[in-house]
């Protein structure tokens, strides 16, 4: 039995592909079997964080819709065996996905793999819904900002009460916080919220702080998912973060400015990989 | 840092302007969890009702559903301005 969890957050743009891509790849790298699911009908983009967009034939609509089988559609990821992805449709119909498709997928899905990992679309609405229906676990990417707090909110009560879980009185969801381009600067200055503030609004259980990073630009860039780059910061946040999911108790690292030397002081400039 | 925050005056840092306006939104949002669907539109409705009558804010208005175990009762609070 897979263990499913979405990664959602309401607010687009936050950074939930960047995650999805990433914490299944960690979880792949750390040998679990793990398949991540783009639930982002007509705007696919997971396969390009990836890499893999040039070898996307079929997608999850066509399994759906019965025109191809789930083998066809999944793509085995080329650094790691243990990783496979299975793209959205760019189809223009929303309603493309079902509620009884997505169902029979992620059963057949569950048989095989250790983790399904649903990338879900922006929104509060169906696509939205559908990626976190079957969830048992949940990922909520926050940013510092009040737009995505109170969106991240909205899927809290989401999570509660339009689930599997929910409908059929199971135990809930079980709710991270993944609070993603922090930057510890701003923090300092005043002007931006920090994670204590977050977590005490939202009130669910820290999983991760990932740094407002240049490596995960230039890991899009070239489709290579940035826990890939250990050295960078945003690397090793989302490795901590995958180590915590898998149960491991890791002390959290990013949170403030790294103090920097006497001359660095003096003279300013970047320490920021 | 400190000293220049003491130079600039005791302005109201940003990030705590946000804070305080999230508590409220949350807690207001979290009033309405678990809430029948057209529960949002049934106060937007009242509210225009009301409105044809009274001049009142958007945030005047507030509805709450609680169920006990036989019965659900609609709480409609609304905040009147003051009589000139
Ligand atoms: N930690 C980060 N540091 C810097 N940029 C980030 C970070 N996380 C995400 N981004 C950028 O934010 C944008 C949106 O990210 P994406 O993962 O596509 O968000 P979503 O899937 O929530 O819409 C992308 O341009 C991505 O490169
Ligand atoms: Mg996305």
């Amino acid at each position: 039995m897979a263990k499913i969890i979405v990664v959602t957050s309401g607010k687009g743009g936050v950074g939930k592909t960047t995650s999805a891509a990433a914490i299944a790849t960690g979880l792949a790298l750390r040998g679990n079997k793990t398949v991540v699911i783009d639930f982002d009908v007509g705007l696919r983009n997971l396969d390009l964080i990836m890499g893999c967009e040039r070898r996307v034939v079929y997608d999850l609509v066509n399994v759906i819709q019965g025109e191809a089988g789930l083998n066809q559609a999944l793509i085995r990821d080329k650094r790691s065996e243990n990783l496979h992805i299975l793209p959205a449709s760019q189809t223009r119909d929303k309603d493309a996905l079902t509620l009884e498709g997505v169902e029979t997928v992620l059963a057949s899905l569950s048989e095989e793999f250790d983790y399904i990992i649903c990338d879900s679309p922006a929104g509060i609405e169906r696509g939205a819904q559908l990626a976190l229906y079957f969830a048992d676990e949940a990922i909520v990417v926050t940013n510092p900002e009040v737009s995505s707090v109170r969106d991240s909110d909205r899927i809290l009560g989401l999570l509660s009460s339009k689930s599997r879980r929910a409908e059929q009185n199971r135990d809930p969801i079980k709710e991270h916080l993944l609070v993603t381009r922090y930057n510890p600067n701003r923090v300092d200055d005043g002007d931006m919220l920090n994670l204590e503030d977050i977590c005490e609004i939202l009130a669910i259980n820290l999983i991760g702080l990932i740094p407002e990073s240049e490596a995960v630009l230039r890991s899009s860039n070239q489709g290579v998912p940035v826990i890939h780059d250990d050295k960078s910061d945003a690397g090793q946040a989302y490795a901590d973060t995958v180590s915590r999911l898998m149960g491991e108790d890791v002390p959290l690292r990013f949170q403030h400015v790294p103090k920097r030397g006497l001359l660095a002081r003096m003279f300013g400039g970047g320490s920021r990989r | 840092m400190k000293l220049l925050d003491f130079l600039k005056g005791e302005r109201k840092k940003s990030a705590s302007v946000a804070k305080e306006r999230l508590q409220i939104i949350v807690a207001h949002q979290r009033g309405h969890r678990g809430q029948p669907d057209y529960m949002p539109m049934l106060e937007q409705e009242l509210l225009e009702v009301i409105r044809r009558y009274v001049k009142v804010e958007q945030d005047a208005i507030n509805i709450s559903l609680d169920s006990e175990d036989d019965c659900s009762v609609l709480e409609l609070n609304v905040t009147l301005p003051n009589r000139e």
